[in-house]
């Protein structure tokens, strides 16, 4: 019998065991680990390399995004951060020779009150000081390129305009994934699955390993890329971190005819929608208020959440969830990343993406392999340091950005 | 939805109110001796607890009351609730509670 089943399929990287020594070691196996190893190898030729993950690869928040790719942030570091992670993006499919379904169908951040126009208007032209598509769109060009939205001005939330993005889009999150794996374990990576890291090998001020559930493993550099769980692996290394971690939602629909051509996305009401390439529609929620590392969230979220956009989008109101998820965000308090050296010398830290890490995935790994690589961060995350929280020079996407990526 | 055992009002929807972040963070007793790592720390760092956590919760479509409460950060079950204040409020003179 056993020779009538099909073949196994051909497996995209090789399930490492651990050795007892690396260059360098990556804690955490989602998209930022797997980039950040993927550029390690490719652009600095450091190829002695272990992506350590507790559970499976690409398991946590890289599973759980809703996958929207965009670079119109307000401030000037964020939209060179933001932007070269887009045409990266756009690079990507090519360098990594396989076609992760990149689709720029552009993305629509809508205004619903006269605030809101101001800091839209304000931040298109920001957008283009800093070379970043944008423009600014009334009720009705909106409708033009969206045009099952509700322009209706008998609404709670009436649409008032949109800032538009026309290469920004989505992209298949698990395929990106495997994209990086297989390239990074072809430049000689390990990925190995099922690594806990339990503790921190010092020599004084200094990381030299880490212990694991596998294992004690030498390192000469240790990246952290731990999303959610970034506080309590730093915390082993006796590294405090200005992150809270909190529970955020997403769900999706059954799959329906094509009907939603772009990215609709909505700080005010708190919904972002698109339609993935097989049909489903994927709606992203806020974050649940309280620290939580459940990976579940209320349910009177998505209840906010559906009610905002059964309104945006009539049609939708016949749709049925299909299933709600949650994931574990890292957030800080200047709703920014931190792509930083730490006070421990060989230790770095890639964390506080927050609500919108996937699509940084691309320029978090490619500043932060050159961060390691050159023990120096790259000018692009300069400003993302851990001392801007000392130093005051935050870099504020609050208003911009934090509510909804 | 969570049911929160407001201190004061009994168990209600977790939509009542609004959360507080860690509790017990003291304001520094006197912030100009701080450098700007300590007042940093203070500002910005706080406790991200996996498991039991002491935070801070304030019912606000009820009694609009802050109170502490420790939770558990992974089952989100409340294991204790307390007032803000309740030695003051037995100790202290007239004119000088806790929410003057």
């Amino acid at each position: 019998m056993a020779e009538q089943l099909p073949e196994h399929p051909e497996f995209l990287w090789e399930n490492s065991e651990p050795k007892s020594s690396y260059d360098v070691v990556i804690v955490g196996g989602g998209g930022h680990g797997l980039a950040t190893a993927y550029y390690l190898a490719a652009h600095h030729g450091i190829t002695n390399v272990a992506v350590l993950e507790r559970g499976w690869l690409a398991g946590g928040n890289m599973a759980r995004n809703t996958a929207i790719i965009r670079s119109n942030y307000l401030w000037d570091e964020s939209a060179h951060l933001y932007e070269r992670s887009l045409s990266m993006w756009e690079q990507l499919p090519e360098e990594l020779d396989y076609d992760f379904l990149f689709s720029q169908r552009g993305v629509l951040n809508l205004a619903h009150t006269l605030g809101d126009v101001r800091e839209s208007v304000r931040r298109v032209e920001a957008n283009r000081l800093n070379g970043v598509d944008a423009e600014w769109l009334t009720p009705e060009e909106v409708k033009e390129v969206c045009p099952i939205l509700n322009i209706g001005e008998d609404i709670r939330y009436p649409v008032m305009g949109a800032t538009y993005q026309p290469r920004a889009g989505i992209a298949k999150h698990d395929h990106v994934a495997w994209a990086l794996a297989r390239r990074a374990a072809e430049l000689g990576v390990d990925l190995i699955q099922n690594c806990e890291v339990t503790g921190f090998l010092k020599d004084g001020e200094r990381v030299v390993g880490v212990e694991t559930s596998r294992g004690r493993i030498h390192a000469g550099k240790v990246g952290l890329c731990a999303a959610g769980h970034s506080s309590m692996v730093a915390e082993l290394a006796g590294l405090p971190l200005p992150i809270q971690s909190h529970p955020l939602q997403a769900l999706v629909s059954e799959l329906f005819e094509p009907v939603h051509p772009t990215v609709v996305m909505s700080n005010h009401v708190h919904v972002y929608v698109s339609q993935a390439h097989k049909g489903e529609l994927v709606m992203g929620a806020g974050i649940d208020q309280y620290v939580g590392y459940g990976q579940r969230g209320a349910f009177h979220i998505i209840e906010e959440q559906m009610a905002a956009a059964v309104e945006l989008f009539p049609i939708f109101a016949r749709a049925h969830v299909l299933r709600t998820w949650g994931g574990v965000v890292d957030t800080t308090f200047d709703a920014s990343p931190i792509i930083s050296k730490t006070p421990i010398d060989q230790l770095y830290v890639n964390c506080g993406w927050g609500t919108g890490g996937f699509k940084g995935t691309p320029a978090a790994g490619y500043t932060f392999a050159h961060t390691i690589a050159h023990d120096e961060p790259h000018p692009l995350n300069a400003p993302f340091s851990l001392e801007r929280f000392e130093t005051g020079f935050l870099i504020d996407e609050h208003g911009a950005a934090a509510v909804a990526h | 939805m969570m049911l929160i055992p407001c201190p004061h009002c009994g168990p209600r929807n977790e939509n009542e109110f609004t959360y507080g972040g860690q509790a017990q963070v003291a304001y520094p007793d006197d912030p100009h001796a701080l450098d700007d790592a300590a007042w940093a720390r203070y500002l910005f760092y706080r406790d991200n607890t996996k498991g039991l956590f002491a935070e801070r919760w304030m019912h606000a479509t009820g009694c609009g009351k802050w109170f502490d409460a420790v939770r558990h950060t992974t089952t989100y079950e409340f294991h204790e609730v307390r007032r803000v204040g309740r030695m003051l409020e037995t100790e202290s003179t007239p004119g000088k509670g806790p929410h003057t």
